[in-house]
């Protein structure tokens, strides 16, 4: 019953989903946690532009950055990204399309965290005399983080269906590998079955343990 | 303005403040001047890239409204049916008998855990094999398909999270003057959590909007963004041009719909018509399970 998934790579293609994933996550907390930085600051360009950033690129349909990778960035306007081969430039556009998208959700999630520390905390610490990188680092970040790592949970998961957007400018992650399964083959539901089960492999336990985790630190209030 | 980040800035902290500005704004510039830069090397900014959409209305009547009509086409079609498959998935989570509130659980925790994309890619293959509906209307039914099973799953969630967040004693008091189980949730705890789920469910319309242009890039399904790519091939490669004016109608779009339900949300609160918390319209805050909002592309 099986015995068509020996002419696929359906293990390449979930490890492309993987790799898309874990380097669009660190590429996009990097990016957001800048974001953040700027959103919550005292500088009001900066706080316009991380607002700007945020409210500008969340409203663009993931599929529409990506596709503009691919045509406007590489094809009209020559970025490559330094590689040589179509793969690797469009495994890579994929990537920074993800960043750029994921990134204002992270940016939001953070942001959240942050607003859930009440002001007298920092009052209370600023009263007993700390300074400001004691404020941050011993009293309001501590927290912050804390009722962060759930928002942040979702927006992996999300990152990691989002992945399959990267099918649209032929990147060979699973769902690429499930359309061309399909048309070759008759066992559709089989296929699905499979595909299915993979995501879930992916997604849920990773919501189940970030979520038990996001509880265990949650600070209760 | 002091923050719980910062305090209210003094001499000093204003000048390195004013210092900070200056140096942003000097990135910002040269980062534009070299898109700007880039642009004009590769002659995008030719006026005769950017005519087509603000001279004559060709190009609007040929592809975009088009475009845009199936796209909004295939949200209203997918809210409609998804809203209320998801409240009976969300209610049927909260039964009193396993038999109901598992099986709706694994649906909803599957579906869920699923990309959109591949539950479009089977919905297209499977009315290809076992209907005959014709292949011009196939790649609709399969969005539409794609969109519900997956947002219908979200919104259970969210009607679930709004029925808890009220308080226990609502559902008590109305079980202490003798309402049945029924009764209770739809005269009492339903009408309550509506008005708290609006918001939520207003902004999930956001993602539901976004996630049509995946029919129009893998399934060709002619909507907004597959127009556009059509439209940018017809008028000489000006994909810049093209792609910018369909972003700024999404965003103007998902700007609206964003804006309503902030609106509403802030509505909602002020008015306090109803005990329980106001689901926030950002993330669908969903209690105690990863939710939503931050949903598909």
């Amino acid at each position: 019953m099986f015995d068509f998934l020996q002419d696929y790579d359906l293990l390449g293609a979930f490890w492309t989903t993987v790799q898309l994933a874990v380097l669009s996550a660190v590429g996009s907390l990097i990016w957001g946690t800048v974001l953040a930085a700027m959103r919550v600051g005292p500088v009001p360009l900066m706080r316009g532009f991380g607002t700007a950033y945020v409210n500008i690129v969340r409203n663009i349909p993931l599929t529409v950055i990506i596709l503009f990778t691919s045509l406007g960035l590489n094809q009209t306007l020559g970025v490559s990204l330094g590689a040589n081969d179509v793969e690797t430039i469009n495994f890579r556009l994929a990537v920074l399309g993800l960043i750029l998208y994921t990134s204002s959700f992270v940016c939001e999630a953070l942001r959240s965290g942050i607003n859930t520390v009440p002001v007298g905390q920092a009052e209370a610490a600023r009263a007993i005399g700390l300074s400001f990188g004691q404020v941050l680092g011993n009293v309001v970040l501590p927290q912050a983080f804390r009722s962060s790592v759930v928002p942040l949970a979702n927006v992996l998961i999300a990152l990691i269906k989002n992945t399959t957007v990267a099918a649209a400018i032929g990147v060979a992650e699973a769902a690429l590998l499930m359309k061309e399964m399909i048309e070759n083959e008759a066992q559709l539901l089989l296929i699905s079955a499979v595909i299915a089960f993979g995501f879930v492999v992916l997604t849920l336990p990773t919501g189940l343990i970030l979520g038990w985790v996001g509880k265990k630190v949650a600070v209760k209030r | 303005m002091s923050s719980v980040l910062y305090d209210a800035p003094g001499p000093r902290a204003k000048r390195r403040n004013v210092l900070l500005t200056v140096v942003f704004l000097v990135a910002l510039a040269a980062l534009l001047w070299w898109v700007f830069g880039t642009l004009k090397d590769k002659g995008q900014l030719e006026w005769a890239l950017w005519k087509p959409f603000f001279s004559g209305s060709e190009a609007w009547s040929t592809y975009i409204w088009p475009g845009l009509e199936n796209t909004l086409k295939a949200a209203a079609l997918a809210m409609v049916i998804a809203l209320p498959l998801g409240a009976v998935l969300g209610i049927a989570r909260l039964s009193d008998h396993v038999w109901v509130r598992v099986p709706a659980a694994i649906v909803v925790e599957f579906f869920r855990s699923i990309p959109v994309l591949v539950l479009m890619i089977f919905g297209l293959a499977l009315f290809a094999e076992y209907t005959n509906v014709s292949s011009d209307d196939r790649p609709l039914y399969a969005v539409v398909t794609g969109l519900v099973l997956y947002n219908a799953s979200v919104l259970a969630e969210i009607v679930r999270a709004g029925i808890l967040a009220l308080p226990k004693g609502q559902s008590e008091a109305a079980m202490a003057i003798g309402l049945r189980k029924g009764q209770v949730m739809r005269s009492i705890l339903l009408p309550q959590a509506v008005t708290t789920m609006l918001p939520a469910i207003v902004s999930q319309l956001v993602v539901i909007l976004k996630d049509t242009a995946l029919g129009g890039a893998v399934l060709t399904f002619p909507e907004l963004l597959a127009s556009a790519n059509t439209m940018s091939g017809y008028y000489g490669a000006n994909v810049i041009a093209s792609f910018t004016v369909v972003a700024v109608i999404y965003i103007a779009l998902n700007f609206i719909l964003t804006s309503f339900a902030s609106w509403l949300e802030r509505r909602l609160r002020r008015a306090k018509k109803s005990t329980g918390a106001v689901l926030k319209a950002d993330d669908a805050g969903v209690a105690g399970s990863n939710a939503t909002g931050t949903g598909g592309p």
